[in-house]
Protein backbone atom coordinates (compact mmCIF):
# COMPACT_ATOMS: atom_id res chain seq x y z
CA UNK A 1 0.00 0.00 0.00
CA UNK A 2 1.59 3.18 -0.74
CA UNK A 3 1.95 5.74 1.76
CA UNK A 4 1.12 9.43 1.00
CA UNK A 5 2.62 11.49 -0.47
CA UNK A 6 4.19 14.14 1.73
CA UNK A 7 6.28 17.20 0.97
CA UNK A 8 8.36 19.16 3.41
CA UNK A 9 9.01 22.37 1.24
CA UNK A 10 6.70 23.58 4.07
CA UNK A 11 6.75 22.75 7.44
CA UNK A 12 9.88 21.30 7.83
CA UNK A 13 12.02 21.21 10.97
CA UNK A 14 15.23 21.32 9.18
CA UNK A 15 17.56 23.52 10.73
CA UNK A 16 14.90 25.32 12.88
CA UNK A 17 15.62 24.11 15.75
CA UNK A 18 19.26 22.68 17.64
CA UNK A 19 20.24 20.20 20.97
CA UNK A 20 21.67 23.37 23.18
CA UNK A 21 23.21 20.57 26.32
CA UNK A 22 23.25 16.87 27.28
CA UNK A 23 23.12 14.80 30.23
CA UNK A 24 23.54 11.67 31.45
CA UNK A 25 23.72 10.22 35.11
CA UNK A 26 26.59 7.39 35.88
CA UNK A 27 25.45 4.37 34.20
CA UNK A 28 25.10 1.00 35.83
CA UNK A 29 24.41 -2.39 35.64
CA UNK A 30 20.74 -3.34 36.30
CA UNK A 31 20.33 -3.14 40.21
CA UNK A 32 23.34 -1.09 40.82
CA UNK A 33 22.14 2.43 40.83
CA UNK A 34 22.29 4.04 44.42
CA UNK A 35 19.46 6.59 43.38
CA UNK A 36 16.11 6.25 42.57
CA UNK A 37 14.80 6.46 39.09
CA UNK A 38 13.13 9.61 39.73
CA UNK A 39 16.00 11.24 40.92
CA UNK A 40 18.20 9.83 38.13
CA UNK A 41 15.76 11.83 35.95
CA UNK A 42 16.28 14.79 37.47
CA UNK A 43 20.24 14.34 37.47
CA UNK A 44 20.66 14.10 33.91
CA UNK A 45 17.86 16.87 33.51
CA UNK A 46 20.00 19.13 35.68
CA UNK A 47 23.03 18.18 33.92
CA UNK A 48 22.04 18.82 30.16
CA UNK A 49 20.85 22.18 31.69
CA UNK A 50 24.28 22.62 33.06
CA UNK A 51 25.67 21.82 29.66
CA UNK A 52 23.33 23.67 27.63
CA UNK A 53 23.92 26.95 30.04
CA UNK A 54 20.27 26.96 31.11
CA UNK A 55 18.72 27.65 34.28
CA UNK A 56 16.51 24.28 35.07
CA UNK A 57 13.50 26.60 35.88
CA UNK A 58 13.66 28.20 32.30
CA UNK A 59 12.49 24.45 31.20
CA UNK A 60 8.91 24.49 29.63
CA UNK A 61 8.40 21.26 28.00
CA UNK A 62 8.82 17.91 28.36
CA UNK A 63 9.09 14.90 25.83
CA UNK A 64 9.92 11.03 26.44
CA UNK A 65 8.66 7.74 25.40
CA UNK A 66 7.66 4.19 26.04
CA UNK A 67 5.68 5.26 28.96
CA UNK A 68 8.63 6.52 30.91
CA UNK A 69 7.60 7.10 34.71
CA UNK A 70 9.02 10.22 35.39
CA UNK A 71 6.00 12.31 35.02
CA UNK A 72 6.51 16.03 33.60
CA UNK A 73 4.37 17.55 36.36
CA UNK A 74 6.30 16.02 39.02
CA UNK A 75 9.25 17.11 36.87
CA UNK A 76 8.43 20.60 36.29
CA UNK A 77 7.32 20.97 40.24
CA UNK A 78 10.81 19.08 41.45
CA UNK A 79 12.59 21.59 39.37
CA UNK A 80 10.57 24.36 40.23
CA UNK A 81 10.11 25.49 36.18
CA UNK A 82 7.99 28.35 35.91
CA UNK A 83 5.38 26.72 33.78
CA UNK A 84 4.40 23.42 32.02
CA UNK A 85 4.03 24.14 28.36
CA UNK A 86 4.38 21.19 26.57
CA UNK A 87 4.55 17.33 28.33
CA UNK A 88 4.78 14.81 25.67
CA UNK A 89 4.73 10.48 25.56
CA UNK A 90 5.28 9.57 22.29
CA UNK A 91 3.25 6.01 22.11
CA UNK A 92 5.18 2.74 21.78
CA UNK A 93 7.08 0.62 23.85
CA UNK A 94 10.89 -0.46 23.15
CA UNK A 95 13.10 2.24 22.30
CA UNK A 96 11.42 3.44 18.96
CA UNK A 97 10.85 6.39 20.44
CA UNK A 98 14.11 7.69 21.32
CA UNK A 99 14.52 9.75 18.42
CA UNK A 100 10.66 10.25 17.85
CA UNK A 101 10.70 12.19 21.19
CA UNK A 102 13.63 14.53 19.98
CA UNK A 103 10.99 15.13 16.95
CA UNK A 104 8.00 15.71 19.31
CA UNK A 105 10.02 18.07 21.34
CA UNK A 106 11.33 20.29 18.22
CA UNK A 107 7.88 20.54 16.61
CA UNK A 108 6.61 21.50 19.97
CA UNK A 109 9.65 24.99 19.64
CA UNK A 110 8.70 25.35 15.66
CA UNK A 111 5.04 25.48 16.36
CA UNK A 112 5.74 27.64 19.32
CA UNK A 113 4.01 25.53 21.98
CA UNK A 114 6.95 25.52 24.23
CA UNK A 115 10.42 26.98 23.80
CA UNK A 116 12.94 24.91 25.94
CA UNK A 117 12.53 21.40 25.88
CA UNK A 118 13.57 18.77 27.47
CA UNK A 119 13.88 15.41 25.63
CA UNK A 120 14.70 12.45 28.63
CA UNK A 121 14.37 8.67 29.52
CA UNK A 122 14.80 7.45 33.09
CA UNK A 123 14.66 3.59 33.56
CA UNK A 124 16.11 1.53 36.43
CA UNK A 125 15.61 -2.06 35.32
CA UNK A 126 16.86 -3.19 38.65
CA UNK A 127 13.56 -1.30 40.64
CA UNK A 128 11.14 -1.91 38.23
CA UNK A 129 11.68 -4.80 36.93
CA UNK A 130 13.89 -6.62 33.96
CA UNK A 131 12.80 -6.19 30.22
CA UNK A 132 14.69 -9.34 29.40
CA UNK A 133 12.51 -11.31 31.55
CA UNK A 134 8.93 -13.16 30.71
CA UNK A 135 6.06 -12.25 32.61
CA UNK A 136 5.70 -13.94 35.91
CA UNK A 137 1.57 -14.11 35.85
CA UNK A 138 -0.43 -17.31 35.57
CA UNK A 139 -3.00 -16.21 33.24
CA UNK A 140 -2.42 -14.07 30.02
CA UNK A 141 -5.08 -12.72 27.24
CA UNK A 142 -4.91 -10.60 24.22
CA UNK A 143 -2.04 -11.14 21.70
CA UNK A 144 0.51 -12.30 24.76
CA UNK A 145 -1.76 -15.46 24.85
CA UNK A 146 -0.55 -16.57 21.70
CA UNK A 147 2.74 -16.66 21.99
CA UNK A 148 3.61 -16.51 25.51
CA UNK A 149 2.33 -19.90 26.21
CA UNK A 150 4.29 -21.11 23.40
CA UNK A 151 7.74 -19.76 24.88
CA UNK A 152 7.93 -16.53 23.00
CA UNK A 153 7.94 -13.88 25.28
CA UNK A 154 11.29 -11.84 25.81
CA UNK A 155 12.23 -9.22 23.25
CA UNK A 156 14.89 -11.32 22.04
CA UNK A 157 12.69 -14.28 21.55
CA UNK A 158 9.98 -11.61 19.90
CA UNK A 159 12.90 -10.67 17.25
CA UNK A 160 14.86 -13.47 16.43
CA UNK A 161 12.11 -14.74 14.21
CA UNK A 162 12.22 -11.65 11.82
CA UNK A 163 16.06 -11.84 11.84
CA UNK A 164 16.21 -15.82 11.17
CA UNK A 165 13.43 -14.76 7.99
CA UNK A 166 15.84 -11.80 6.58
CA UNK A 167 19.04 -13.62 7.01
CA UNK A 168 17.35 -16.93 5.50
CA UNK A 169 16.33 -14.83 2.51
CA UNK A 170 19.21 -12.61 2.15
CA UNK A 171 22.05 -15.61 2.66
CA UNK A 172 23.30 -13.12 5.45
CA UNK A 173 25.90 -15.10 7.89
CA UNK A 174 26.58 -14.91 11.48
CA UNK A 175 29.96 -12.96 10.69
CA UNK A 176 27.98 -10.28 9.80
CA UNK A 177 25.97 -9.94 13.30
CA UNK A 178 29.26 -10.35 14.79
CA UNK A 179 31.04 -7.47 13.09
CA UNK A 180 28.54 -5.09 15.17
CA UNK A 181 29.10 -6.52 18.53
CA UNK A 182 32.57 -6.58 17.99
CA UNK A 183 32.74 -2.89 16.69
CA UNK A 184 30.22 -1.74 19.90
CA UNK A 185 32.62 -3.40 22.01
CA UNK A 186 35.41 -1.66 20.49
CA UNK A 187 34.58 1.77 21.01
CA UNK A 188 33.28 1.17 24.51
CA UNK A 189 37.13 0.78 25.54
CA UNK A 190 37.93 4.35 24.99
CA UNK A 191 34.75 5.44 26.82
CA UNK A 192 35.05 5.38 30.00
CA UNK A 193 31.40 6.05 30.83
CA UNK A 194 30.70 2.53 29.00
CA UNK A 195 29.47 -0.67 31.78
CA UNK A 196 32.06 -2.82 29.45
CA UNK A 197 34.93 -0.40 29.71
CA UNK A 198 37.61 -2.47 30.30
CA UNK A 199 36.09 -5.28 28.76
CA UNK A 200 36.78 -5.90 25.53
CA UNK A 201 35.46 -8.32 23.12
CA UNK A 202 37.33 -10.40 20.06
CA UNK A 203 36.20 -12.92 18.21
CA UNK A 204 36.84 -16.09 19.85
CA UNK A 205 34.89 -14.76 22.90
CA UNK A 206 32.25 -13.97 20.76
CA UNK A 207 32.06 -17.32 18.60
CA UNK A 208 32.14 -19.05 22.02
CA UNK A 209 29.16 -17.24 24.11
CA UNK A 210 26.36 -18.98 24.99
CA UNK A 211 23.32 -18.74 22.41
CA UNK A 212 20.64 -16.45 23.39
CA UNK A 213 18.04 -17.51 20.94
CA UNK A 214 19.55 -18.30 17.69
CA UNK A 215 20.79 -16.49 15.51
CA UNK A 216 21.69 -13.95 18.73
CA UNK A 217 24.84 -15.22 20.76
CA UNK A 218 24.82 -13.69 24.53
CA UNK A 219 26.83 -10.55 22.76
CA UNK A 220 24.35 -10.26 20.09
CA UNK A 221 21.71 -8.62 22.49
CA UNK A 222 21.70 -5.22 24.74
CA UNK A 223 22.69 -5.04 28.79
CA UNK A 224 19.77 -4.17 31.37
CA UNK A 225 20.84 -1.20 32.90
CA UNK A 226 19.70 1.80 35.31
CA UNK A 227 20.36 5.39 34.08
CA UNK A 228 19.24 8.38 32.71
CA UNK A 229 19.76 10.70 29.71
CA UNK A 230 18.47 13.92 28.43
CA UNK A 231 18.84 16.68 26.05
CA UNK A 232 17.49 20.22 26.29
CA UNK A 233 16.10 21.43 22.90
CA UNK A 234 15.89 25.58 21.75
CA UNK A 235 15.39 27.17 18.38
CA UNK A 236 17.94 27.47 16.01
CA UNK A 237 18.57 31.20 16.58
CA UNK A 238 18.80 30.90 20.84
CA UNK A 239 21.32 27.94 20.48
CA UNK A 240 23.97 30.62 18.86
CA UNK A 241 23.97 32.40 21.53
CA UNK A 242 24.36 29.34 23.80
CA UNK A 243 28.12 27.69 24.95
CA UNK A 244 28.09 24.66 22.62
CA UNK A 245 28.46 25.19 18.52
CA UNK A 246 24.76 24.15 17.72
CA UNK A 247 23.99 20.68 16.62
CA UNK A 248 21.12 21.16 14.16
CA UNK A 249 18.03 18.89 13.92
CA UNK A 250 18.07 18.20 9.98
CA UNK A 251 15.07 15.61 10.84
CA UNK A 252 13.56 13.85 12.98
CA UNK A 253 10.85 11.11 12.34
CA UNK A 254 8.50 8.38 14.14
CA UNK A 255 6.34 5.71 12.43
CA UNK A 256 6.45 2.71 10.75
CA UNK A 257 5.11 0.63 7.84
CA UNK A 258 1.51 -0.98 6.86
CA UNK A 259 0.47 -3.03 9.38
CA UNK A 260 3.27 -3.27 10.95
CA UNK A 261 1.33 -3.47 14.16
CA UNK A 262 -0.68 -6.73 13.04
CA UNK A 263 -0.37 -8.64 16.02
CA UNK A 264 0.93 -12.31 16.56
CA UNK A 265 3.09 -12.04 13.90
CA UNK A 266 1.21 -10.96 10.94
CA UNK A 267 3.07 -8.09 9.75
CA UNK A 268 2.47 -8.27 5.25
CA UNK A 269 6.31 -7.41 5.11
CA UNK A 270 7.29 -9.20 8.08
CA UNK A 271 11.92 -9.60 8.01
CA UNK A 272 11.66 -5.91 8.55
CA UNK A 273 13.08 -3.52 11.27
CA UNK A 274 9.85 -1.00 10.27
CA UNK A 275 12.02 1.77 9.00
CA UNK A 276 11.14 1.36 5.17
CA UNK A 277 8.37 3.86 5.14
CA UNK A 278 10.19 6.84 7.35
CA UNK A 279 13.64 6.61 6.00
CA UNK A 280 12.66 7.95 2.73
CA UNK A 281 11.17 10.85 4.60
CA UNK A 282 14.11 10.85 6.49
CA UNK A 283 16.36 12.20 4.24
CA UNK A 284 13.64 14.00 2.51
CA UNK A 285 13.44 16.40 5.59
CA UNK A 286 17.27 16.40 6.26
CA UNK A 287 18.08 17.00 2.42
CA UNK A 288 20.91 14.59 2.55
CA UNK A 289 21.78 10.90 1.63
CA UNK A 290 22.55 7.68 3.08
CA UNK A 291 26.65 8.94 1.57
CA UNK A 292 26.25 12.45 3.37
CA UNK A 293 26.08 10.18 6.51
CA UNK A 294 29.40 10.95 8.03
CA UNK A 295 28.61 8.62 11.42
CA UNK A 296 25.46 6.56 12.63
CA UNK A 297 24.36 5.38 15.77
CA UNK A 298 22.01 2.67 15.46
CA UNK A 299 19.72 1.26 18.45
CA UNK A 300 21.25 -2.25 19.21
CA UNK A 301 17.98 -4.13 21.27
CA UNK A 302 19.83 -6.95 19.22
CA UNK A 303 22.39 -7.10 16.58
CA UNK A 304 20.57 -8.28 13.90
CA UNK A 305 17.86 -5.26 13.82
CA UNK A 306 21.13 -3.27 13.48
CA UNK A 307 21.74 -5.19 10.32
CA UNK A 308 18.44 -4.84 8.47
CA UNK A 309 17.76 -0.99 9.92
CA UNK A 310 21.23 -0.17 8.09
CA UNK A 311 19.51 -1.89 5.13
CA UNK A 312 16.83 -0.29 5.29
CA UNK A 313 18.50 3.24 6.04
CA UNK A 314 19.90 2.41 2.57
CA UNK A 315 23.57 1.91 3.69
CA UNK A 316 23.67 -1.74 1.92
CA UNK A 317 21.97 -3.28 0.07
CA UNK A 318 19.90 -6.64 1.82
CA UNK A 319 21.90 -9.19 -0.33
CA UNK A 320 25.71 -7.26 0.28
CA UNK A 321 25.29 -7.22 3.85
CA UNK A 322 27.90 -10.20 4.38
CA UNK A 323 30.97 -7.99 2.47
CA UNK A 324 29.29 -4.91 4.35
CA UNK A 325 29.29 -5.69 7.99
CA UNK A 326 32.96 -6.24 8.91
CA UNK A 327 34.61 -4.64 12.05
CA UNK A 328 36.73 -2.67 9.99
CA UNK A 329 34.16 -0.75 7.91
CA UNK A 330 32.38 0.05 11.62
CA UNK A 331 34.81 1.67 13.09
CA UNK A 332 35.86 5.29 14.47
CA UNK A 333 37.79 6.83 12.69
CA UNK A 334 38.41 5.11 9.66
CA UNK A 335 35.85 2.82 8.96
CA UNK A 336 33.54 3.55 6.58
CA UNK A 337 30.68 4.23 7.86
CA UNK A 338 31.68 4.49 11.94
CA UNK A 339 29.22 2.59 13.99
CA UNK A 340 27.79 3.21 17.78
CA UNK A 341 30.88 4.85 18.71
CA UNK A 342 29.82 5.36 22.62
CA UNK A 343 29.29 1.45 22.65
CA UNK A 344 25.76 1.80 22.30
CA UNK A 345 22.95 -0.13 24.03
CA UNK A 346 25.34 -3.01 24.25
CA UNK A 347 28.94 -1.87 25.53
CA UNK A 348 28.29 1.82 27.25
CA UNK A 349 24.28 1.60 28.54
CA UNK A 350 21.16 0.68 27.48
CA UNK A 351 19.98 3.71 27.71
CA UNK A 352 16.79 2.95 26.20
CA UNK A 353 18.41 4.38 22.88
CA UNK A 354 18.84 8.02 24.06
CA UNK A 355 22.27 7.57 24.75
CA UNK A 356 22.71 6.80 20.98
CA UNK A 357 21.36 10.78 20.67
CA UNK A 358 23.57 11.90 23.29
CA UNK A 359 26.53 10.29 21.76
CA UNK A 360 25.04 11.35 17.80
CA UNK A 361 25.21 14.80 19.35
CA UNK A 362 28.70 14.95 20.62
CA UNK A 363 29.63 13.45 17.02
CA UNK A 364 28.74 16.86 16.19
CA UNK A 365 30.37 18.61 18.82
CA UNK A 366 33.52 16.41 18.25
CA UNK A 367 33.67 15.82 21.91
CA UNK A 368 33.13 11.87 21.26
CA UNK A 369 35.71 9.33 23.34
CA UNK A 370 35.75 7.94 19.31
CA UNK A 371 35.55 10.91 17.22
CA UNK A 372 35.30 10.85 13.74
CA UNK A 373 37.28 13.47 11.67
CA UNK A 374 35.24 16.07 10.14
CA UNK A 375 31.90 15.09 11.32
CA UNK A 376 28.71 17.33 9.44
CA UNK A 377 26.16 14.67 9.33
CA UNK A 378 25.36 12.41 12.21
CA UNK A 379 22.44 9.66 12.35
CA UNK A 380 20.26 8.26 15.02
CA UNK A 381 17.97 4.90 14.42
CA UNK A 382 16.28 3.95 17.41
CA UNK A 383 14.13 1.11 18.12
CA UNK A 384 14.47 -1.81 14.97
CA UNK A 385 11.26 -3.95 14.86
CA UNK A 386 8.82 -2.31 17.14
CA UNK A 387 6.07 0.00 16.15
CA UNK A 388 6.59 2.77 15.73
CA UNK A 389 10.13 2.96 15.29
CA UNK A 390 12.17 6.69 14.40
CA UNK A 391 15.38 8.18 13.34
CA UNK A 392 16.68 11.79 13.28
CA UNK A 393 19.86 13.22 11.78
CA UNK A 394 21.92 15.89 13.47
CA UNK A 395 24.05 18.57 11.30
CA UNK A 396 26.67 21.31 11.56
CA UNK A 397 26.08 24.75 10.66
CA UNK A 398 28.33 23.71 7.30
CA UNK A 399 25.15 21.92 6.38
CA UNK A 400 22.29 24.63 6.51
CA UNK B 1 -4.26 -35.01 28.83
CA UNK B 2 -1.93 -35.02 26.29
CA UNK B 3 2.20 -34.79 25.87
CA UNK B 4 2.98 -30.90 26.83
CA UNK B 5 5.91 -29.96 24.85
CA UNK B 6 7.44 -27.12 27.37
CA UNK B 7 7.33 -27.61 30.96
CA UNK B 8 4.71 -26.74 32.69
CA UNK B 9 4.38 -22.78 34.47
CA UNK B 10 4.07 -20.41 32.01
CA UNK B 11 1.39 -18.70 31.80
CA UNK B 12 -2.08 -19.81 31.06
CA UNK B 13 -4.18 -18.59 27.59
CA UNK B 14 -7.58 -17.12 28.69
CA UNK B 15 -9.95 -15.56 26.08
CA UNK B 16 -9.88 -12.20 26.03
CA UNK B 17 -12.89 -10.34 28.39
CA UNK B 18 -14.26 -8.63 25.28
CA UNK B 19 -14.78 -11.43 23.73
CA UNK B 20 -12.79 -10.91 20.88
CA UNK B 21 -10.83 -14.44 20.76
CA UNK B 22 -13.23 -16.80 22.39
CA UNK B 23 -13.60 -18.62 19.52
CA UNK B 24 -10.43 -19.52 18.90
CA UNK B 25 -9.56 -20.60 22.23
CA UNK B 26 -12.75 -22.80 22.47
CA UNK B 27 -12.48 -23.88 19.34
CA UNK B 28 -8.85 -25.60 20.06
CA UNK B 29 -10.39 -27.08 22.92
CA UNK B 30 -12.81 -29.08 20.76
CA UNK B 31 -10.20 -29.88 18.34
CA UNK B 32 -10.81 -27.60 15.58
CA UNK B 33 -8.90 -24.30 14.47
CA UNK B 34 -11.25 -21.35 14.02
CA UNK B 35 -9.79 -18.32 12.65
CA UNK B 36 -11.28 -14.73 11.89
CA UNK B 37 -12.96 -14.25 8.33
CA UNK B 38 -14.74 -11.32 6.93
CA UNK B 39 -18.08 -12.06 5.96
CA UNK B 40 -18.16 -8.95 3.56
CA UNK B 41 -14.89 -9.77 1.37
CA UNK B 42 -14.50 -14.07 3.06
CA UNK B 43 -11.09 -12.90 3.31
CA UNK B 44 -9.28 -14.24 6.57
CA UNK B 45 -7.36 -12.03 8.82
CA UNK B 46 -5.36 -12.90 11.83
CA UNK B 47 -4.92 -11.90 14.98
CA UNK B 48 -8.47 -10.97 15.44
CA UNK B 49 -9.76 -7.48 15.62
CA UNK B 50 -13.40 -6.33 15.38
CA UNK B 51 -12.81 -4.86 11.94
CA UNK B 52 -11.90 -6.28 7.89
CA UNK B 53 -8.66 -4.24 7.56
CA UNK B 54 -9.29 -4.86 4.06
CA UNK B 55 -12.76 -3.69 3.64
CA UNK B 56 -14.18 -2.16 6.87
CA UNK B 57 -16.64 -4.71 7.57
CA UNK B 58 -17.46 -5.11 11.16
CA UNK B 59 -19.51 -8.30 10.24
CA UNK B 60 -16.35 -11.16 11.27
CA UNK B 61 -17.10 -14.57 12.10
CA UNK B 62 -15.17 -17.50 13.45
CA UNK B 63 -14.86 -20.59 10.39
CA UNK B 64 -12.93 -24.08 11.10
CA UNK B 65 -9.32 -23.93 9.20
CA UNK B 66 -7.78 -27.59 8.71
CA UNK B 67 -4.50 -27.20 10.89
CA UNK B 68 -2.08 -27.42 8.21
CA UNK B 69 0.54 -24.64 7.01
CA UNK B 70 4.10 -24.63 5.95
CA UNK B 71 6.97 -22.90 8.25
CA UNK B 72 7.78 -19.26 7.44
CA UNK B 73 10.36 -18.20 9.71
CA UNK B 74 11.47 -20.22 13.30
CA UNK B 75 13.64 -19.86 16.60
CA UNK B 76 15.67 -22.16 18.35
CA UNK B 77 15.43 -20.87 22.16
CA UNK B 78 18.32 -21.64 24.92
CA UNK B 79 18.75 -19.17 27.34
CA UNK B 80 15.37 -19.71 29.83
CA UNK B 81 13.70 -16.20 30.32
CA UNK B 82 11.01 -17.79 33.11
CA UNK B 83 11.67 -19.91 35.76
CA UNK B 84 9.41 -22.85 34.53
CA UNK B 85 12.09 -23.60 31.66
CA UNK B 86 14.99 -23.69 34.16
CA UNK B 87 15.57 -27.40 33.38
CA UNK B 88 13.87 -27.20 29.79
CA UNK B 89 16.64 -27.24 27.44
CA UNK B 90 16.46 -25.71 24.09
CA UNK B 91 12.65 -25.53 22.41
CA UNK B 92 11.51 -24.73 18.86
CA UNK B 93 8.84 -22.23 18.08
CA UNK B 94 7.77 -21.80 14.69
CA UNK B 95 5.85 -19.29 12.81
CA UNK B 96 3.39 -21.31 10.57
CA UNK B 97 1.94 -19.15 7.66
CA UNK B 98 -1.76 -20.87 6.58
CA UNK B 99 -1.91 -20.73 2.09
CA UNK B 100 -5.55 -21.98 2.20
CA UNK B 101 -6.27 -19.09 4.86
CA UNK B 102 -5.00 -16.22 2.67
CA UNK B 103 -1.29 -16.74 4.42
CA UNK B 104 -2.25 -15.69 8.14
CA UNK B 105 0.40 -16.85 10.13
CA UNK B 106 0.64 -18.70 13.75
CA UNK B 107 2.92 -19.52 16.18
CA UNK B 108 3.52 -22.44 17.77
CA UNK B 109 5.89 -25.09 19.06
CA UNK B 110 7.53 -27.83 16.71
CA UNK B 111 7.40 -30.93 18.15
CA UNK B 112 10.56 -33.50 18.02
CA UNK B 113 14.18 -33.17 18.43
CA UNK B 114 14.65 -29.29 19.57
CA UNK B 115 17.66 -29.99 18.01
CA UNK B 116 16.82 -30.91 14.23
CA UNK B 117 17.33 -28.58 11.25
CA UNK B 118 14.65 -26.30 10.59
CA UNK B 119 13.64 -25.91 7.03
CA UNK B 120 11.68 -22.36 6.15
CA UNK B 121 8.75 -23.63 3.98
CA UNK B 122 8.66 -27.58 5.08
CA UNK B 123 4.70 -28.45 5.48
CA UNK B 124 3.63 -28.99 8.89
CA UNK B 125 0.09 -30.17 10.30
CA UNK B 126 -1.16 -29.36 13.74
CA UNK B 127 -1.65 -30.92 16.94
CA UNK B 128 -3.61 -30.02 19.13
CA UNK B 129 -2.21 -30.29 23.34
CA UNK B 130 -4.93 -30.51 25.62
CA UNK B 131 -4.27 -29.36 29.30
CA UNK B 132 -8.10 -29.54 31.23
CA UNK B 133 -6.18 -30.15 34.39
CA UNK B 134 -4.66 -26.31 33.72
CA UNK B 135 -5.48 -23.49 36.27
CA UNK B 136 -7.51 -22.49 33.27
CA UNK B 137 -8.51 -25.48 31.29
CA UNK B 138 -6.92 -24.86 27.65
CA UNK B 139 -5.39 -26.37 24.42
CA UNK B 140 -2.66 -25.30 22.30
CA UNK B 141 -2.51 -25.77 18.69
CA UNK B 142 1.42 -27.07 18.11
CA UNK B 143 2.75 -28.45 14.85
CA UNK B 144 4.89 -31.60 13.38
CA UNK B 145 6.34 -31.69 9.62
CA UNK B 146 4.17 -33.24 6.97
CA UNK B 147 4.19 -36.84 7.19
CA UNK B 148 4.07 -37.56 3.45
Amino acid sequence: MASTQRSYARGSLRGKVAVAGVGETEYYKRGQSPDAEFKLALKAIIAACNSAGIDPRSVDGFASYSDDRSDPSRLAAALGCRELAFANMQWGGGGGGSSAALANGAAAIVAGLADTVVVFRALAQGQFGRFGQGPRVNTISGSGAHTVPHGLMSPAQMFAMKVVRFMHDHGVEQEALRAIALACYQHAQSNPRAVMHGRPLDESTYDASRWIVEPFHLFDCCQENDGAAAMVLVSAERARDLPHKPCYVLSAIGGSHYRAGASVHNTPDYASSNFKSIAPRLYEMAGVTPRDVDVLQSYENFTGGVLMSMVEHGFVEPDGCNEFFTKDNLIAPDGALPLNTSGGNMAECYMHGLGLNVEGVRQIWGTSTAQVADVNVSMVTSGPMVTPVSSCIYGTEATL
Amino acid sequence: MTTSYLAPGLAVPVPRRDGLDTAYWTGLRDGVLNLQRCEDCGRFQWGPEWICHRCHSFELSFLPVEPRGRIYSYERVWHPVHPALAAQGPYLIVLVELPHADDVRLVGNLLGDAEQPVTIGAEVEGVFEHHPDAEAPHSLLQWRLKTS
